[in-house]
């Protein structure tokens, strides 16, 4: 089938595509590689039309980024929010997809209703969660309004926390943020799950009904193999997007990145990129390189890992 | 099949009174689970709608209403009036980056996909390969050099801006090709020997046959441009060209950093309204699209 008198025609199609790719793909990987390990690189040097700068090579970027003191918080962050949300939203989604696989009516509306999450803009819904944990301070010793959440709290007869306002401690705001992080990875999670529930073959339950083995066997046992390729794709998208984990931060506590008094508590690994931006870009390189190789291992080892455990 | 059944009807008598009455409980349990997670799902749209139905002083109770006591929409009012969120300016330009970045990004892909899909060429196969490598790195390692490349051409603060670098997903080329490689080729070298042009038979044949696809591209991307928010506020922040998420997040909040709550959630609606829309117009596309493609939004 080759038709070399078509060939220009294929270029032809693929010439924007292509164009496009380049200056705004290709480019930016080359261009990452040359201006991470030049030392102290910054456009504002190179562009500078009266002194001629020569960049020597060197790692002397990504040494300074691990020194900076404010990268570890950020480091500390993202590798906390990933190890705590991605067990918790798979968890729950897969409860979520195997019950609402095992009943008739009402699954439809339940299923739609899991699935709305997905179709929101993670920045405005962040703003709802950080209304419902918010707290209203007045005039007197008790806030004004301690919030919604503190309100069932109290309710369930706990005292009232300070979750997100000046003052809150590290850990209320991190399992502000793990809520609302597994809220919004709950719906692809289950869709996923879910799917891969209703494609398994029925007689695998059937033949375990007839030899009459209990309900926990069969999850154990039959569930949970045929679904491991989903399960594993999910824990895997999961840690990917965890560690580029950042507007559900902004959504949240705003571009401060943290509660009032104590900024950038919560800063992540892209949030150290974003603010390099402009102003140190050999910085910036570096990070970048740095959270790809971290992606690039957490996939290696969740592959290798669902490898051996995976049964196709 | 008929012994499987005939096993069950003997199956089915075995059951004593007790174990369907074990039955019975495990599906209460079963639906009380599903019912509280969907609460706890919808509650968040439930805080957000009716807190911005309520006065302020009802908003700051200590006890707080369920359902507002005096349903207020002074609220919405103030969002479409506000002169520092400029709310209009805001739909007009995310609509508009929106429209033309997903119609020129489809235009794009469907031609790259019918290459990769149905041409013949040299290096195809390298070339595909190398664009599939492009997809495993974070898109933050872009922005740095993406950044300097349109400042550079002087980009900062246009539409341009916002509509031309992220144009292309190599990940919807992939997406539409392996949608039109399960088109058989037979169809393809009928129109060829009935003198049928390329472009003629991509438009008759394969796009009717991957409109399903297509459709699920258009609203993926739609709702990309919607909800984009790092680049728009890294290249165009200003009043001119800022888009919906990003004028969202800093909007009523005054100086002291006090926030007008139910302001502010009312914006939140009239943001989130044209998404529940797709949503419940477009869900089947939407679903299909996500499952296939797995891809967060």
């Amino acid at each position: 089938m080759v038709d070399s008198k078509h060939q220009w025609k294929a270029w032809l199609y693929l010439a924007p595509a292509i164009v496009l790719l380049l200056i705004f793909t290709v480019w930016p990987i080359i261009n990452t590689l040359r201006m991470a390990f030049l030392e102290g690189y910054t456009t504002a040097k190179e562009a500078n039309p009266f002194i001629d700068y020569e960049f020597t090579v060197g790692i002397g970027n990504f040494v300074r980024v691990i020194q900076y003191p404010g990268f570890m918080t950020c480091l500390q962050n993202t590798i906390l929010l990933c190890v705590l949300t991605v067990p918790i939203s798979t968890f729950l989604a897969l409860l979520i997809a195997v019950a609402l696989n095992s009943i008739k009516p009402l699954q439809r509306l339940l299923q739609t209703i899991f699935f709305m999450p997905y179709v929101t803009n993670s920045i405005a819904i962040g703003m709802v969660f950080a209304a419902m944990f918010n707290m209203i301070i007045g005039g007197s010793a008790r806030p004004d309004s301690v919030g919604i959440i503190n309100n069932v709290l109290e309710a369930l007869g706990f005292e009232y926390i300070n979750w997100m306002n000046a003052g809150s401690e590290y850990w209320a705001n991190i399992v502000v943020m793990v809520v609302y992080i597994v809220w919004n990875a709950l719906p692809f999670k289950i869709l996923i799950l879910l799917g891969g529930l209703q494609s398994v073959n029925k007689q695998y339950y059937e033949a375990a009904r007839v030899d009459g083995t209990p309900k926990w066997r069969v999850f154990t046992r039959i569930t949970i193999p045929l679904l491991s390729p989903m399960l594993a794709y999910v824990i895997i998208t999961g840690f990917i997007g965890g560690f580029k984990e950042y507007s559900s931060i902004v959504g949240i506590f705003g571009e401060s990145m943290g509660p009032v008094g104590n900024d950038y508590a919560l800063d992540t690994m892209v949030g150290f990129i974003y603010r390099a931006i402009g102003n140190q870009e050999g910085t910036a390189s570096a990070a970048a390189l740095i959270l790809f190789a971290i992606i690039f291992v957490v996939t290696m080892i969740n592959l290798a890992v669902s490898k051996k455990s995976t049964h196709y | 099949m008929s012994e499987i059944k005939t096993m069950r009807d003997r199956d089915m008598q075995k059951v004593s009174a007790q174990q369907s009455v074990m039955k019975v409980l495990g599906k209460i349990v079963v639906y009380a689970f599903l019912i509280i997670m969907a609460i706890i799902v919808i509650f968040p749209f439930y805080w957000m709608i009716i807190s911005s139905l309520k006065e302020m002083n009802e908003y700051r109770r200590s006890v707080p209403t369920l359902f507002p006591e005096v349903i207020d929409f002074m609220n919405y009012v103030e969002v479409f009036t506000n002169e520092d969120l400029l709310l209009g300016q805001l739909f007009y330009n995310t609509v508009l980056v929106g429209v033309v970045s997903t119609a020129g990004g489809l235009v794009i892909t469907v031609l790259s996909a019918f290459a990769f899909a149905r041409l013949e060429f040299k290096g195809k196969n390298a070339l595909f390969a190398a664009l599939l490598a492009t997809m495993m790195i974070p898109g933050e390692l872009f922005t740095i050099t993406n950044y300097q490349t349109v400042f550079m051409w002087g980009w900062i603060e246009t539409y341009r801006v916002l509509i031309i670098p992220f144009m292309v997903s190599v990940f919807y080329i992939y997406l539409l090709r392996q949608n039109f490689l399960q088109i058989p080729n037979e169809l393809y070298l009928a129109a060829k020997v009935d003198g049928c042009s390329d472009l003629k038979y991509l438009w008759k044949v394969m796009i009717p046959l991957a409109l399903p696809t297509i459709i699920s591209i258009t609203i993926l991307k739609m709702m990309g441009s919607w909800n984009s928010y790092m680049w728009p506020r890294l290249v165009a922040n200003d009043d001119a060209h800022r888009l919906i998420t990003n004028g969202l997040r800093t909007a009523f909040t005054n100086a002291e950093g006090v926030t007008d709550i139910p302001v502010q959630m009312a914006a939140v609606a009239v943001v989130s309204l044209p998404l529940f829309l797709v949503f419940i117009f477009l869900r089947k596309y939407i679903m299909k699209g996500v499952s296939r493609s797995g891809i967060k939004g």
